[in-house]
């Protein structure tokens, strides 16, 4: 089937412990769904699976009907820490650079330039905050950095996980309702993963849980 | 009710460098501040308002360079008072007296302050023998819920939420006076977050003055740990009283919208971006980021 990015009947060891038996969960083009559960449940494992980040041991994973393969593209990822996420030799300019060009964007220094703007402005980073060192920012704004880079690709769906949990409320409410906006213009399809029930119920439409 | 921390008209300037171009952060402007025995005291705001700034001057750990103004002071329990700012070596040699034994801190991330080749339990010790601290590493352990076999694990083999349980038994282990601790729930489970707050609740019942900092008013409301609140906002204190009234019925526009952005409330965005502290205007508000920020949506939609 296509139009979503789906889990079926994965599971995932690591060595001998089991993290993950039999979890099924799809995310429709459009849609947000949360996953709650609490630390140590395989909510981080299961993101990486569906990102194809690192293959299930059992059950398989697809996006838009096609196997997921890693680095294609159509999947991005917003992690817990933006620090760990960058490289502190990157401007935040150059981070969301990256996103631009990506592995199916523009190659041209122009075009590259014009999108690198068009999305710090979609995150609301400002002009001199671009030509910035990780170090030289706070968490919030470089969170926003990598929120840029990912919506940059154009991913079908953004996998984000517990990628509010350092943000104090006001930037969690401020990139909750961009990557909101994202899914009502283009139909983004969005996995977010959390401790924190609350925020899901406030965040997504629908809502499921880890063991 | 003896006050144990007191601020009035506390300002400070950090000095920085950003590509060779000298300039101040205001980290701290006519901040009055009161924190007493007993009570715990929770200051608020979005990152980078200067909460943090406040903690690391009550420790007396302003980085080198800096300049303050106004009075910042710890007062004892017979009612002598002792400047916490202030530069050269008799102040530093002043408040490190004070650091551990009548002031304790617990860091934003526990883990990071363990030496991560020695067990929890050596340097518990430790700390306990530099301190003169009168408890037992077993006592302290119990007091924060730890069990005790946490003494023969290495930090790494401890969850974060038991390193942020045992980082306040090593900030308990000088017995002090007053405990400030700088986001002590960040990134722990709702549940562990209730259990740290309640800690700390238990510990200003003791009679110690807790100062609370943190961006989780969350958890802060559903846990009703704090008796006093203070909402920063560009290195001010923009709102201070009692945390029930406060956050429940904001005078300020600013904490109105802070409580707004909160899952609970509906996650409403706040207008614009908090300001960068570095060469701050003198009489910057919030109402002027409200209007950068209507400015902007207006060039959007024309």
């Amino acid at each position: 089937m296509s139009g979503e990015l789906s889990a079926v009947k994965v599971g995932f060891s690591y060595g001998g412990a089991e993290v993950l038996r039999n979890v099924s969960l799809s995310i429709g083009a459009g849609s947000q769904v949360g996953l709650a559960g609490p630390s140590g449940s395989g909510k981080t494992t299961l993101a990486r699976v569906l990102a194809g980040l690192i293959p299930p041991s059992a059950g398989h994973v697809a996006c838009n009907g096609a196997p997921v393969r890693r680095g294609d593209g159509s999947i991005a990822m917003l992690f817990q820490s933006p620090r760990r996420s960058c490289s502190p030799r990157m401007t935040l300019r150059a981070v969301i650079a990256e996103g631009i060009a990506g592995v199916r964007g523009p190659r041209r220094r122009r075009e590259i330039d014009a999108g690198v703007r068009q999305f710090a402005a979609r995150v609301q980073l400002t002009g001199d905050l671009l030509d910035r060192y990780p170090h030289e920012v706070s968490d919030g704004q470089l969170q926003r950095a990598c929120l840029a880079r990912a919506l940059a690709a154009r991913p079908d769906y953004l996998i984000c996980d517990e990628a509010t949990a350092m943000l104090d409320a006001a930037t969690t409410a401020a990139v909750v309702r961009i990557i909101s906006g994202e899914v009502a213009a283009r139909s983004l399809g969005v996995l977010a993963l959390s401790h924190d029930r609350e925020l899901l119920e406030a965040w997504c439409g629908a809502i499921k849980h880890l063991p | 009710m003896s006050a144990a921390i007191r601020a009035e008209g506390h300002t400070v300037r950090i000095p920085v460098d950003i590509r060779g171009e000298a300039g101040w952060v205001h980290a701290a402007t006519s901040v009055d501040f009161t924190a007493c025995r007993g009570r715990v005291h929770a200051v608020v705001g979005e990152s980078g308002c200067g909460k943090t700034t406040l903690a690391t001057a009550i420790l007396g750990m302003l980085p080198a360079g800096t300049r303050a103004g106004g009075h910042l002071e710890y007062v004892d329990p017979n009612g002598r008072a002792t400047a916490l700012t202030g530069e050269g070596r008799a102040a530093a040699a002043r408040t490190a007296g004070l650091r551990g034994r009548q002031i304790g801190y617990v860091p934003q991330s526990a883990a990071t302050y363990l030496t991560p080749v020695r067990r929890v339990g050596a340097q518990l010790r430790e700390t306990l023998r530099e301190l003169r601290g009168q408890a037992t590493a077993e006592e302290l352990l119990d007091r924060v819920h730890l069990d005790p076999a946490a003494l023969e694990a290495f930090p790494h083999e401890l969850s974060g939420g038991m390193l942020q349980r045992a980082a306040l038994a090593f900030a308990l282990a000088g017995d002090p006076d007053v405990l400030v601790a700088d986001e002590p729930i960040s990134g722990l489970d709702p549940h562990l977050a209730q259990l740290t707050l309640g800690l700390l609740r238990s510990i200003a019942d003791s009679g110690t003055a807790v100062v609370l900092i943190t961006h989780d008013l969350q958890a802060l409301a559903l846990s009703g740990t704090a008796d006093e609140l203070s909402v920063m906002y560009a290195g001010r204190i923009i709102e201070t009283g009692p945390a029930v009234r406060i956050l429940t019925a904001p005078a300020e526009r600013y904490t109105a919208d802070l409580l707004a952005a909160l899952p609970a409330n509906g996650l409403h965005p706040m207008p614009g971006l908090p300001p960068e502290l570095t060469n701050l205007p003198p009489d910057y508000t919030y109402a002027d980021r409200l209007r950068a920020a209507a400015e902007l949506e207006a060039d959007h939609v024309r």
